[in-house]
């Protein structure tokens, strides 16, 4: 099957100091990926080279290249089209402090989608996609802040499907959330791994091996092993993944 | 071992004391208000009831009036409350925009050395003494506006409004800036991530998020304005009796009058004066509760 993302020779810099060494990873498509690996190892980082959120950071430099479906996501493209098709999800939810129903049309009003029936359908699909409109179908005109904090992050995992993107990247996105909110988004990556690719960097281990088909093992900037996620936890090749998923370090 | 724990009277008699200290200092703030609102209230009302002693004026008469001459008895300040509101409302309607893009530009857009170099020069402009805002708008301002003027002189509306505007931007600057600083980063990203440009996300998200700062800092652009009086005393001409007209015409306005007279005026003249006081004192409590309340209606949402 071909690769949703192929990633050779990735490099980046902040500054001085380099955060990824050599990334090679080849990501597949309507699949989970996870990214694993103690804190500052470069997991998100790499994440956020996929739809280029590093762009942000001034001092980050970046050699080597990312093909998105064969394209160079480092060549002259337009960003905000990439980001349309690579959606992001957040460690802390983060609602925009307006109502339910314009968080949603934000995206698709931003690409200039001005139509009332259109934006209704959008919303209502996206709630839908999230598994959220249940709860929320009678108050969309309320604002989004007043929601909990799993309903937060599946109105921001809505927001990112409103815009019909092909991969959603998550950083973490449970960890702001207790362990029945945790279950639902979960429950949703199932559902959603049918439509999109995902790629999720998560902390617990265990939850990269619920959900994911395919773990990627970080250690110091370094993709140290990539793999079925079953082999990666039960027949690990490196040393360094079998001391860190057997909780030895990190 | 155990601790002592009865005790200790020092320290009992220290926090007391501090507590009257805190409350002495509000107490003078709040004196000092109750002070100028009853001296100014005394002797500006005085003039409207019957029995004062320099003879009584008609309210009426005072608020509507078109003209201020003392010599002739007449005092009148209805064309200065119109020209303050002019004055005031032109230096918003030009400043605020100005001010609002200077402090996305210097909070958002504008490299890290140049906004290094903006804004600390936008803090000194806050520092100038507003006479020598006058004495500017006096020198270059004014011959400037005389270019184009229909009439002789340069003293004008129009000098007024840019010198209030000048001066009323680092003040919105500095609280608005502040307030686009204070939004998440998280909402920034949020919106970049979702494929908005830059400036989508900056009309979109950033400043409806910053509301609640932008409007604190109109507000204080607003308060600022209609106070002002030396830088406004030489650029607007002052004359006795007026409504603005055109953009050109000369201007007296509520402070002004106050403090070009309030030397050599006595008796029932100085009473004036002191009404002229109530009726900004009034516009300016009026334009505080009002922005306040559009302010709280604001954050609400």
């Amino acid at each position: 099957m071909k690769p949703k993302f192929s990633v050779s020779d990735l490099n980046l810099f902040y500054g001085n100091f380099q955060a990824l060494h050599q990334i090679n990873i080849e990501i597949p498509s309507n699949q989970v990926t996870a990214l694993i690996g103690p804190s500052g190892c470069g997991k998100s980082t790499f994440l956020r080279t996929l739809n280029r959120m590093n762009d942000l950071v001034d001092t980050a430099k970046i050699t080597g290249n990312i093909q998105l479906d064969g394209e160079n996501i480092y060549s002259d493209i337009d960003v905000m089209k990439l980001r349309t098709r690579v959606g992001m999800v957040f460690q802390k939810p983060n609602p925009f402090p307006m109502s339910i129903y314009d968080n949603i049309a934000y995206g698709p009003r931003c690409q200039g989608v001005k139509d009332k029936q259109r934006l209704n359908q959008i919303v209502e699909d996206s709630l839908r996609g999230a598994a959220l409109w249940d709860e929320v179908k009678d108050r969309l005109n309320k604002s989004a802040m007043g929601l909990s904090g799993g309903q937060q992050q599946r109105l921001c995992i809505a927001r990112a499907i409103a815009m019909e993107p092909e991969v959603i990247l998550m950083d973490e996105p449970t960890s702001a959330l207790d362990p029945i909110a945790t279950k639902k988004v979960e429950e949703l990556m199932e559902q959603l791994k049918k439509k999109y690719t995902i790629v999720i960097v998560t902390h617990s281990m265990q939850q990269a091996a619920r959900i994911s088909d395919k773990t990627a093992f970080f250690l110091m900037g370094e993709l140290i092993e990539f793999d079925d996620t079953n082999k990666v936890f039960t027949n690990p090749q490196d040393k360094r993944t079998e001391d860190y998923i057997t909780g030895r370090f990190g | 071992m155990k601790k002592d724990m009865s005790l200790n009277k020092r320290r009992v008699v220290l926090e007391k004391f501090f507590h009257g200290v805190f409350l002495l200092a509000a107490l003078i703030a709040v004196l000092s208000v109750a002070l100028i609102i009853i001296f100014i209230f005394g002797k500006g009302l005085a003039p409207f009831f019957s029995g004062n002693e320099y003879g009584t004026y008609s309210f009426i008469d005072f608020i509507t009036g078109l003209k201020w001459t003392p010599q002739s008895g007449e005092y009148g300040v209805g064309y200065m409350i119109v020209n303050s509101i002019f004055a005031t409302f032109g230096a918003i309607l030009v400043g605020v925009p100005i001010a609002l893009f200077t402090a996305v530009f210097i909070a958002e857009i504008a490299p890290k050395w140049l906004a290094g170099i903006v804004r600390p020069a936008i803090e000194l402009l806050a520092a100038i003494p507003s006479v020598l805002y006058g004495v500017f708008g006096f020198a270059v301002i004014t011959p400037l506006v005389k270019q184009f003027s229909p009439y002789p002189t340069g003293d004008s509306l129009l000098a007024v409004i840019i010198v209030l505007t000048i001066m009323i931007l680092p003040t919105i600057v500095a609280v608005v800036e502040t307030a686009i600083r204070a939004v998440p980063k998280s909402y920034k990203e949020g919106s970049l991530a979702l494929g908005a440009s830059k400036i989508q996300t900056i009309f979109k998200v950033t400043l409806p998020a910053a509301r609640s700062g932008i409007l604190t800092g109109i507000i204080l652009g607003v308060g600022r304005a209609i106070g002002e009086t030396m830088a406004v005393i030489l650029v607007a001409g002052n004359p006795e009796s007026g409504i603005a007209t055109t953009i050109f015409s000369r201007v007296r306005l509520l402070t002004t009058n106050i403090a070009l007279e309030q030397g050599y005026a006595a008796k029932l003249h100085e009473q004036m004066l002191f009404s002229t006081a109530v009726v900004l004192f009034i516009f300016i409590m009026i334009i505080n509760l009002v922005l306040a309340q559009i302010q709280k209606r604001g954050g609400d949402r």
